[in-house]
This record gives C-alpha cells, sequence and structure tokens, in this order.
C-alpha cells in the first residue's frame, strides 16, 4: 500500500483555511473567534494525542490496552449522550442510561463484526476493533441522543394527552405509545439518511480514507457495505434501548408520567 | 365506599374522610389551595403520602391502570392524542354505545365521535371528555370543573348527567366554581384553604368529615 505522508508544513498549510471562519465571523460579528481558536487547538491536541496512543497500543501484544482505550471511548460517548439534552433525565440517570445503552451495542456491534464477519488474526486486533468500536458508538451517539431529546422534550410538550390516557387507565408504555414512536424514528433518520446518500451525495469517510491509503475501491466499498449494515443495526437496537429505558425513567411503577425528574429546561437554567 | 386516610397533599394538613356509594363530595377552596391535586392524588397520578381505599382496597394493592380504571380522574382542561374522539371508544363494542347514549344526555349528536377534534368548540370537547371518563363505567368520578367551559343549557345537561351518575351509585368527587351548582349537586363539602388552612367545623379536620361524609352518605342512598 503507497501513501502520501504529510509533514509539519503541509498541515500548517491546511490550517490557513480556518481563517475563513474567523473571516465570517469577523465580517458578520459573530464572536466566535475566541471559540475558534480554542476548537481548533482542541481538535488538533485531541486527534495528536490519539495517534500517539493507537500507534503506541497497536504495538502492544497484551489486549488490554485495547480494551481500555474502548472503556473510555464508551464513557466518553455515554458523557457525549447526556450533555446533548435540552431536557435530561436528573441525577444519574441520563449518563447511566446512555452508557449502558453504548456499552452494550459497542460490545454486540463490535464482537459481531469481528468475530462473525471480519474475523482477523489475533481477534483482538486493535487496528481492527477500535475503529469499528468507534464508528458504532459515534452513529449510536447521534441517533441515541436524538431519541432521548425526542422522548423528553415531548413527553414535556403532550403532559396533558400522556396524563389523560394514563387517567383513562392506561399502562405507562401505552400512555406514552406516541411519545415512544417519535422518538423511535427522530433517532433514526441520521443512519438511514446516511444510508440512501452514501455513494451519491457523500462518499463515506471510512472509505474514502481506505482509498487515500492505497485500498482498491471495491475493497474499500465491500468494507463500506458491512460497515453501513453494521451501524444501521446497532443504532436501531440503541435507540429501542435508549428510549425505552428513557421511558421507564420518566415515569414509575405506579405508572405516573414523571417529569419532575427531568432537570429543568437549558434555558431556564442559564 | 372511598375512603381516603391521612392523605397529604404537597403543605396541607393530611386529609380523611369517608365517601359513601351514591354521594358526591365538593371540594372547594381559593385557586391554588390544591383541589386539582387532591383529586390528581386520588387517581394515584401524583405521589402522595397516605392511604385511599375503594372498599376497603388500598390503591397500592391493585396496579396503577386498574385503580385508574376504578376511580376515574377528568382534568379541567381535556386533552385528546387522536385527531377524532372514536379511537377512545373503539377498544370494546359496548363502550361505543354507552357512549352514545351518553353523548345524546348530553346533547350531542354521536356524528362528533367522528368529527376532527381540532374543529369542534371547547364546550364540545369538554362534554366529549366528560363521555370519555363515564364510558368505562368506573366506580368514583373525580370532576375538576365538569362544566367550566358550557353554556348555561349544556351546563345544565351535564349536571344532570352528574347526578344521574350519583343516583346510579358512583361516588362522584366535584371541583367546582359555580356555587349554586355545588349546593344542588352537593351532598358532602371539604374546604380547602391557602396558606393557612382553616376548616370550617362543619366539615372538617379529619373525623368530622368522616362522620359528615357517612351521614351525607346516607342520604344520598335514600334519595
Amino acid at each position: 500500500m503507497k501513501y502520501v505522508s504529510l509533514d509539519a508544513l503541509d498541515l500548517a498549510l491546511a490550517a490557513l483555511l480556518i481563517l475563513v471562519n474567523a473571516g465570517v465571523s469577523l465580517a458578520f460579528r459573530l464572536g466566535l473567534e475566541r471559540t475558534l481558536l480554542i476548537v481548533s487547538l482542541r481538535m488538533v491536541a485531541q486527534l495528536a494525542l490519539i495517534g500517539l496512543v493507537l500507534k503506541w497500543i497497536f504495538a502492544q501484544t497484551s489486549p488490554v490496552w485495547t480494551l481500555a482505550l474502548a472503556a473510555v471511548m464508551i464513557a466518553m460517548a455515554g458523557y457525549e449522550v447526556m450533555s446533548r439534552q435540552e431536557r435530561r433525565i436528573a441525577g444519574f440517570g441520563s449518563w447511566g442510561l446512555g452508557t449502558s445503552t453504548l456499552l452494550f451495542i459497542g460490545l454486540i456491534g463490535t464482537a459481531f463484526a469481528i468475530g462473525a464477519v471480519i474475523r482477523p488474526e489475533p481477534l483482538l486486533a486493535p487496528r481492527y476493533v477500535l475503529p469499528i468500536l468507534g464508528m458504532v458508538l459515534g452513529n449510536a451517539m447521534t441517533g441515541v441522543s436524538l431519541a432521548l431529546d425526542t422522548l423528553t422534550q415531548t413527553a414535556h410538550r403532550e403532559r396533558a394527552s400522556i396524563e389523560a390516557r394514563l387517567a383513562l387507565g392506561a399502562p405507562r408504555f401505552e400512555a406514552l405509545s406516541e411519545v415512544t414512536r417519535r422518538a423511535l424514528k427522530t433517532g433514526m433518520m441520521p443512519i438511514i439518511n446516511a444510508m440512501a446518500a452514501s455513494g451519491i451525495v457523500s462518499l463515506p469517510g471510512m472509505m474514502t480514507g481506505q482509498i487515500l491509503a492505497g485500498v482498491d475501491p471495491v475493497d474499500a466499498t465491500k468494507y463500506q457495505i458491512l460497515i453501513m449494515f453494521l451501524l444501521a443495526g446497532t443504532t436501531a437496537l440503541g435507540v429501542v434501548l435508549a428510549v425505552m429505558g428513557g421511558v421507564l425513567l420518566i415515569t414509575d411503577e405506579r405508572h405516573r408520567l414523571r417529569l419532575d425528574r427531568l432537570a429543568p429546561g437549558r434555558a431556564a437554567g442559564r | 365506599m372511598l375512603r381516603i386516610d391521612s392523605l397529604r397533599i404537597g403543605s396541607l394538613p393530611p386529609i380523611s374522610l369517608e365517601l359513601a356509594d351514591g354521594s358526591c363530595l365538593a371540594v372547594e377552596g381559593p385557586s391554588g389551595s390544591g383541589k386539582s391535586r387532591l383529586l390528581r392524588a386520588l387517581a394515584d397520578l401524583d405521589p402522595a403520602e397516605g392511604y385511599v381505599f375503594l372498599d376497603g382496597a388500598e390503591r397500592r394493592e391493585m396496579p396503577a391502570p386498574v385503580w385508574r380504571k376504578l376511580v376515574r380522574y377528568a382534568a379541567a382542561e381535556p386533552a385528546w392524542w387522536t385527531d377524532t374522539a372514536s379511537p377512545v371508544f373503539s377498544a370494546e363494542p359496548p363502550a361505543r354505545a354507552r357512549a352514545e347514549k351518553i353523548l345524546s344526555d348530553l346533547g350531542l349528536d354521536a356524528a362528533v365521535l367522528d368529527a376532527p377534534l381540532a374543529q369542534l368548540s371547547t364546550g364540545e370537547r369538554q362534554r366529549l371528555a366528560l363521555v370519555r371518563a363515564l364510558a368505562d363505567q368506573p366506580r368514583v368520578l373525580l370532576l375538576d370543573e365538569p362544566t367550566g367551559a358550557l353554556d348555561p343549557v349544556s351546563a345544565a345537561l351535564a349536571e344532570e348527567l352528574i347526578r344521574y351518575q350519583v343516583l346510579a351509585g358512583r361516588s362522584v368527587v366535584l371541583v367546582s366554581h359555580d356555587a349554586a351548582q355545588v349546593a344542588r349537586l352537593a351532598d358532602v363539602r371539604l374546604q380547602l384553604a391557602r396558606p393557612e388552612p382553616r376548616l370550617p367545623p362543619a366539615t372538617a379536620p379529619g373525623t368530622t368529615a368522616s362522620a359528615a361524609g357517612s351521614s351525607a352518605a346516607r342520604n344520598g342512598g335514600d334519595k
């Protein structure tokens, strides 16, 4: 495999493009210059760090470090899910729900892709495990956070009609069935859109990366198809688990709607 | 018989009373005194300390959905989750038949069941909500301002319907700002006050209300 390695000067040249963002911010007085500087530095530092970490892990023979990094990735994804909620479930519930959902589907999805489909040698080769886990987590994270956000927002807005159904004797899952459906649909929409657009509107990032690294495009496409199905399946599973868990958290065992368990909306909190 | 034992609503003093079958309890008090919260707690829609018994069975002894089919709360501002009212009654045919009967008692045509709810008037929707609350024949009715959005003629029909439910042996807990209506319907009264709850001697506190409740219930049974 042949590819062109980039040096520091190449990256400095690329960094000039951030000046476009800075120019837009200045021209329209968006006040984003400071933020742009910080996120640019953060991005470079984070990527440089993960590059070094991955290089070091790839050099290790023990899978312990692979699993350790996987655990960190899952915890961070759980935190992302929580922080993207407009009205999140208060206390430990929000982080716990997101993290346990992502842990479960991250394990299942990666185990399936590695164990049943790719079957690398050795099985826990970090070169396969970590990128696949990362893609599963990234997509499921988007779906799960959208679905939970829709669930809590809609439950808040539809409180009167949910309680009307409860008052008529509907169990909690029945009373929240419309809300649940809307949340599930919203959570699955991004991956469905991605599947529809891939290859026509967008060349998926992983496939692009493989092609740039010199992999045969047809081989790269095969990997992308595997990944797309993997992402669709794990996202759907993650969204269902998170929404069902979310319904349990915003109701109680007496089938009451417990919106008091939601942290106040962000606008109110500021 | 509905028996309330030391039920705590927010910071109000615990409420204890008995309401026999076929009698109507009016809950009175200024806005914010906890009338709706009391009804919601009785339907187990809000967590509340204390006990509520229906025919000797405490609410926690049965699943909450079963309790709410027996002890039915109808909110002051009814909400809907479908485009028309009919899906609510389509689960079992007898409910639909009863709904049509109650509709005609309230002066409404059965066609409103299939009309888009968004196009109905507030009063029509409120009457439909009353129909919805009664159609599966609960034992106890917790009615929050059931005639608040109705014109005098419709309100009189609705009041007649409520009186009929009481005569048929149901217990009714009524919140109404219409003093004349309360005077016509109520067998017992419970006064909630704010901020320092003071209960008039006739209807409260605790044991007095219980006694008043049982005697009124006997009167109710004789009617």
